[in-house]
């Protein structure tokens, strides 16, 4: 039975939220913004938990890194049934420059200080929607990876994943150790219930912080601009398909 | 802003309620209110996550949550479906009353099965010829051997006749409120029938039913508490009872407010979005400011009730006063916002406005409360 899974989940702007880019364009506006956890993350934990609950595995822990407030991001994971968690600090300019780079190479290190056999992930987080950290772990762990997966089977020390490919659906059957990547279709998240929350509480969050892990958090990316995308321009109205040849010509596409 | 205060775990609450609320519930209030349908299985899903018995103890089943934490869950419930909620806080309330003042027998025949909603409840005070004046209720139960025989009519009764268990406030001695106790009554029980199901102006996810008793034989051992004591009992429960139903208010005031907000940064006229009226922006202004005193009314007299504050009495029946009244005032403040749009029913802010109208009015009118209010200042040392 695979001992441990690791579940990273990220502390995003909610979902529901009307996104502001900053008067300076360095970014979006995320003081005072409803936050939650990224709605992957969230298929990714309860993946984990249904994988503890069939006894496919023994301990599920939830890992974040940010500021303080990822806590609450762990607690959600933990009121979903993970068994504890990890908050590896970053914060400051370190937290603004945070990317799957830097994650990956935690993930990586705290996959084999803590001997996970198994890495979930959502596949992407939906404020960059980078798609980048789950592939990267796998590749500094040198682990096989099982990405856009909407269905897992543990089958003793290999997986069968099933992934969401633009052709339509591929099986692959990887080794443990591994990392998948959760799709949207992989499950429907639980709810937390009033008990489990209050569990919650007594379960433990430990602290760590990226240097004692031996991870250098610097960034190879300069974010130079943020902003909106181009207003939606008025269409134009025309009376015969040679109007609209002629039109589309003007405007060089075709 | 309705997180402001709030301790990690009672955000955590209301962020599975908001959750549950926004997903399960807010896509089919128009329906159930349409169809006028109770939605038994949505309300189960909410009894599994705990929403069944919120301050039953937890030893029969309940989340042993405080009154704080059960205002926040059902506000944030409320956006979903105020109606829904309403009953689901009515029959939290019979759960609780079950829970403290029944036997350990009762207490384990029933509560388990109302924490899941396995088993849906009713309160059972009004009567046609006594509602404000509720200590003047006629219904009869006689002592006859170890039964009680009810004979009488309840009148209003919130899932009557599709709920199992109806706890009955019911006349056992002399005249007044120290002749009244209280008796759980199951559904089945031979001689319990129900009137038609009322036609309402909201509120329609629940039904709403005469209860009738006619020579209806209830066990001793279903009495909650001594003789006598039923109204005393019956009070206690609404104190409780008026946070949850003020917290229903807030909730519908917060979604509507919410709505209206949404309608003037897309509704144009005049060449320009309704947001950009400052008169409509004072108004939204003061629209928020009220819902946030409610709100605040509403937590704080929660906090006096768990502590069980001398002037928690005085503080519940404040709360439900200030804030079923503002809350409607906003929910229809929200709807006159929508102009025409408010009043079609393809538009949720007029079902809000329906549906927390009947909270100035239940669970005590809000003259009763000023009563309550009234005698509480007078009688002060």
């Amino acid at each position: 039975m695979a001992a441990r899974v690791l579940v990273g989940v990220k502390r995003v702007i909610d979902y529901a939220v009307k996104i502001r880019v900053k008067p300076d364009n360095t970014g979006v506006v995320t003081d005072g913004v409803k936050h939650s956890m990224n709605p992957f993350c969230e298929i990714a934990v309860e993946e984990a938990v249904r994988l503890k609950e069939k006894k496919l595995v023994k301990e599920v822990v939830a890992v974040s890194c940010g500021p303080q407030q990822v806590q609450e991001t762990i607690r959600t994971a933990l009121a979903m049934g993970a068994d504890r968690g990890i908050h590896v600090e970053v914060s400051g300019k370190d937290y603004d420059t945070l990317g799957p780079l830097q994650v990956s190479k935690i993930l990586a290190a705290l996959a084999k200080k803590e001997e996970a056999s198994l890495v979930i992930l959502g596949k992407q987080a939906i404020d960059d929607d980078c798609n980048q950290t789950g592939q990267m772990t796998a590749a500094l762990l040198d682990w096989p990876q099982g990405t856009f997966a909407s269905e897992v089977t543990i089958d003793g020390d290999k997986i069968k994943v099933i992934r969401e490919i633009d052709g339509g659906l591929e099986t692959i059957k990887i080794n443990m150790p591994a990392v998948v990547t959760a799709d949207l279709r992989l499950n429907t998240p639980r709810y937390a219930t009033l008990p489990n929350i209050m569990k919650a509480k007594k379960k433990k969050i430990a602290s760590v912080k990226p240097g004692e892990l031996g991870v250098d958090l610097t960034s190879r990316l300069e974010v130079l601009r943020v902003e909106e995308p181009a207003q939606r321009q008025a269409g134009v109205k025309v009376e015969t398909v040679e109007d609209l040849v002629g039109k589309l010509k003007e405007a060089g596409r075709i | 802003m309705s997180s402001i205060g709030l301790t990690d775990e009672q955000k955590e609450f209301q962020k599975v309620a908001f959750d549950f609320a926004a997903n399960e519930m807010a896509p089919h209030m128009a329906e159930w209110d349409q169809n006028e349908m109770f939605p038994v299985e949505t309300m189960r899903k909410a009894a599994q996550l705990g929403f069944g018995g919120i301050y039953v103890q937890p030893e029969v089943g309940g989340s042993g949550l405080s009154r704080l934490d059960t205002s926040i869950i059902f506000e944030a419930l409320s956006t979903g479906c105020a109606s829904t909620t309403a009953y689901i806080s009515i029959h939290n309330m019979c759960a609780w009353m079950i829970d403290t003042f029944g036997s350990n027998e009762l207490r384990e025949k029933f509560c388990p099965d109302l924490c899941s909603m396995e088993k849906f409840a009713s309160y059972c005070l009004t009567e046609p010829g006594s509602g404000s004046d509720a200590a003047s209720l006629l219904t009869n139960a006689k002592l006859q051997g170890d039964h009680y025989v009810l004979n009488g009519s309840k009148a209003f009764i919130s899932g009557g006749g599709d709920t199992d268990v109806y706890v009955v406030m019911c006349r056992t001695g002399g005249k007044g409120p120290k002749g009244i106790s209280c008796v759980v009554v199951e559904k089945g029980t031979p001689g319990l029938s129900f009137g038609k199901k009322e036609k309402k102006v909201g509120w329609n996810s629940q039904p709403t039913r005469a209860v009738i008793f006619e020579d209806c034989a209830v066990p001793v051992t279903n009495r909650l508490g001594v003789e006598g004591q039923g109204f005393n009992i019956a009070m206690k429960g609404l104190n409780g009872g008026r946070i949850n139903i003020a917290s229903c208010s807030l909730g519908a005031a917060h979604a509507s407010v919410q709505l209206a907000r949404d309608h003037l940064c897309i509704r144009k006229q005049f060449g320009e979005t309704l947001s950009n009226s400052q008169f409509l922006q004072f108004k939204l202004a003061e629209m928020a400011t009220r819902l946030v005193a409610s709100r605040l009314m509403v937590r704080q007299a929660a906090v006096a009730l768990q502590e069980d504050r001398p002037d928690a009495v005085a503080l519940c029946s404040m709360a439900k006063l200030f804030a079923t009244d503002e809350c409607f005032s906003i929910c229809n403040q929200a709807l006159q916002m929508h102009g025409g749009y408010g009043y079609l029913k393809d538009y949720a802010v007029q079902q809000f406005v329906r549906d927390i109208r009947v909270h100035q009015i239940l669970e005590g009118t809000n003259e009763v409360m000023r009563m309550i209010i009234a005698r509480n200042l007078l009688t002060e040392s």
